[in-house]
């Protein structure tokens, strides 16, 4: 197991220093790197104390929404007489996203001390930690963490000499997309079909087997003992010119990219240097042609937009388009848009749970009508049959996994156009077999 | 044992793609198996929540999760074999019907499609003899299936071949990989 880039000078190195450092992963290890004092600190302060830092912090959920996390936090009851729970989010399946797997395959304890601190934090004394099927590393690794901080007194009775108790246990899922969105991985849980749940109830008030609940994703629990330790002032510090978007973020560079990999910005980094001196730029003779920043849930972005964007929660929502998981997906002047975009349409007509008439038929639709277009067979009137659908599957469902189809159908129509039309007058030679 | 149970156990188990005799049901939830269900039931408020680790269970057991071994899952977590089968159906990662003794799972995803990922699917194919995707090989030794993203972008082609991860996989090293699984 490698990992695949040296440091950039320009990244800003906080969750992932220790990746590529197998020494990091055991707990002496981490504890030898500073590891654990951030938990033993945050015992010392009362539950609402610790909610405040990260509050503080301005640290926002990087699973994909953005929430801020403290806030989040402060919805827990207070004094209800209810268990209970934190579950981290280990479920990353979002397509261009692979950085919830780094943090746990290099430093599982960066993880299991910040799920100890929220789970301290919002009164919670079992953690489950949801990991995809799929991950067997992360799963084998995490679950040697936990099993090691148990025997070293972080973990169990008496946390680390408090007499809090705090339990983890890693449950592992079994395929399918839709179980990363929040009440879809708590029904999963509780041994159900993967199906969203509508809300409200939000699940602070009654979440996983109905009681108070706090759902984080991996690299947001991760940031929370460097928080604790350096101090909410430090972390609002990292921003480089929209105080509404602090700390640092790991963004997944994926596609025709040079250097592919997880690069740690702090928030605001320009993405033109991101893509071109971090990631390395296009292959030879190649030139940009869109970006997909926030995993494949989000609009697609031309070049003049990626290349005039900061890195963050706001600036890329200026420009139409959602920072989401940090996912982000390079594409070249050699991609069929038209292509991408049914295959997109096709990973999310598989993982539809069927439970929303809107999702589970025009996720089918969207990609039907697009493989007729791809097949040569495709009509002038296809462009607004797909617009429509879209419309029909954005803001009426449980969930935002047919939102998630319309998106790149949408932005990919208003941008790249010429390249549908191209297919239907036929111009351009059919990219799939007659169906 | 249950009457109830021991019915199950020894009913026949024609849904499987070997036809209508198959051997009857040998019960998973016994001896080491058995000790490794109860081990979890204290970790979850319900027995209900110990169903996607049952599952993994009876698929490390036997490869794959019958009707008989779905009823015999119900059984044991109080739920009913119809609840079973509808949670098993919902995740891709439970096998239905058996499979080649080593199960391979390659991403095509946009991401590891923009890299060539539909190139390293072909040659999975050609290498294992597997006709098509879904299918197993003539010898029993492969299944290959298509997956949805894998979650490791960024080393394109990832593929999981049983429970070994193996990353940045293109064709010319799929001949070299596969030799490792007899």
């Amino acid at each position: 197991m490698g990992y695949p880039h040296p440091r950039h000078p320009r990244e800003t190195v906080v969750l992932s220093r220790y990746f590529g450092d197998a020494g990091a992963r055991s707990y002496r290890g981490w504890v030898e790197r500073g590891g654990y004092a951030a938990l033993k600190a945050a015992l010392g302060m009362a539950p609402d104390e610790v909610t405040a830092v990260v509050k503080e912090s301005g640290l926002r959920g990087r699973g994909g929404a953005g929430f801020p996390t403290g806030l989040k936090w402060s919805f827990m009851p207070k004094n209800d007489g209810k268990p209970h729970y934190l579950i981290c989010n280990a479920d990353e399946s979002e397509p261009g996203t692979f950085k919830d797997r780094e943090i746990m395959r290099w430093t599982p304890h960066q993880l299991v001390e910040g799920c100890a601190i929220a789970a301290y934090a919002i009164g919670a004394e079992t953690c489950y930690i949801y990991i995809r099927g799929e991950f067997t590393d992360p799963l084998r690794i995490t679950a040697e963490a936990i099993a090691e901080a148990y025997a070293e007194g972080a973990l169990g009775a008496n946390v680390l000499g408090s007499g809090k108790r705090i339990d983890m246990v890693v449950h592992r899922g079994a395929g399918a997309y839709i179980c990363g969105e929040e009440t879809a991985l708590m029904n999963s849980l509780e041994g159900k079909r993967g199906n969203p749940r509508i809300k409200p109830p939000f699940p602070a008030q009654a979440g996983v087997w109905g009681m108070p609940t706090t759902i984080n994703n991996v690299e947001t629990l991760a940031a929370v003992p460097h928080i604790i330790t350096r101090g909410a002032a430090w972390y609002k510090a990292l921003a480089l010119g929209n105080p509404k978007s602090t700390g640092t973020k790991l963004i997944s560079v994926c596609g025709h990219v040079a250097r592919p990999g997880n690069y740690e910005i702090t928030l605001g980094f320009p993405m033109k240097d991101l893509i071109f001196e971090l990631a390395g730029g296009m292959r030879p003779g190649r030139t940009l042609k869109a970006v997909i920043p926030g995993g494949s849930s989000v609009p697609i972005m031309s070049a003049a937009e990626a290349e005039d964007c900061p890195t963050d929660y706001e600036n890329i929502a200026a420009k139409g388009s959602m920072l989401g998981s940090g996912g982000m997906i390079v594409m070249d002047d050699s991609t069929d848009m038209v292509y991408q975009i049914w295959r997109l349409a096709r990973f999310y007509a598989h993982e539809s749970c069927a439970q929303c008439t809107q999702c589970r038929e025009g996720t089918a639709w969207t990609t039907k009508v697009l493989e007729r277009i791809l097949a040569g067979k495709g009509k002038a009137e296809d462009l607004d049959l797909l617009l429509e659908l879209s419309e029909n599957m954005t803001g009426k469902t449980i969930c935002v996994l047919s939102d998630s189809c319309a998106a790149p159908v949408v932005s990919g129509i208003q941008k790249f156009r010429s390249e549908f039309e191209a297919y239907v007058s036929k111009a351009r030679k059919p990219a799939l077999a007659a169906v | 044992m249950s009457q109830h149970l021991a019915q199950l156990h020894g009913a026949k188990g024609g849904h499987g793609r070997s036809g209508g005799h198959a051997a009857p049901h040998e019960p998973v939830f016994v001896g080491d198996t058995m000790a490794k269900l109860e081990q979890l039931f204290p970790l979850y408020p319900t027995r209900e929540a110990c169903l996607l680790p049952a599952l993994w269970l009876v698929q490390e057991a036997r490869g794959w999760i019958s009707e008989p071994a779905m009823a015999e899952v119900a059984e044991v977590l109080d739920l009913t074999p119809a609840y079973v089968k509808g949670v098993v159906t919902f995740y891709t990662m439970y096998h239905t019907h058996p499979v080649g003794r080593h199960f391979i799972q390659v991403c095509t995803t946009s991401p590891c499609g923009l890299c060539g990922a539909e190139d390293t699917m072909k040659a999975l194919l050609e290498h294992t003899g597997c006709r098509e995707l879904g299918a197993t090989s003539p010898d029993g030794r492969f299944t290959v299936m298509e997956v949805e993203c894998l979650g490791a972008c960024g080393f394109p082609t990832p593929i999981l071949v049983d429970d070994d991860f193996i990353e940045s996989v293109t064709p010319e090293r799929v001949a070299e990989i596969l030799k490792r699984y007899a």
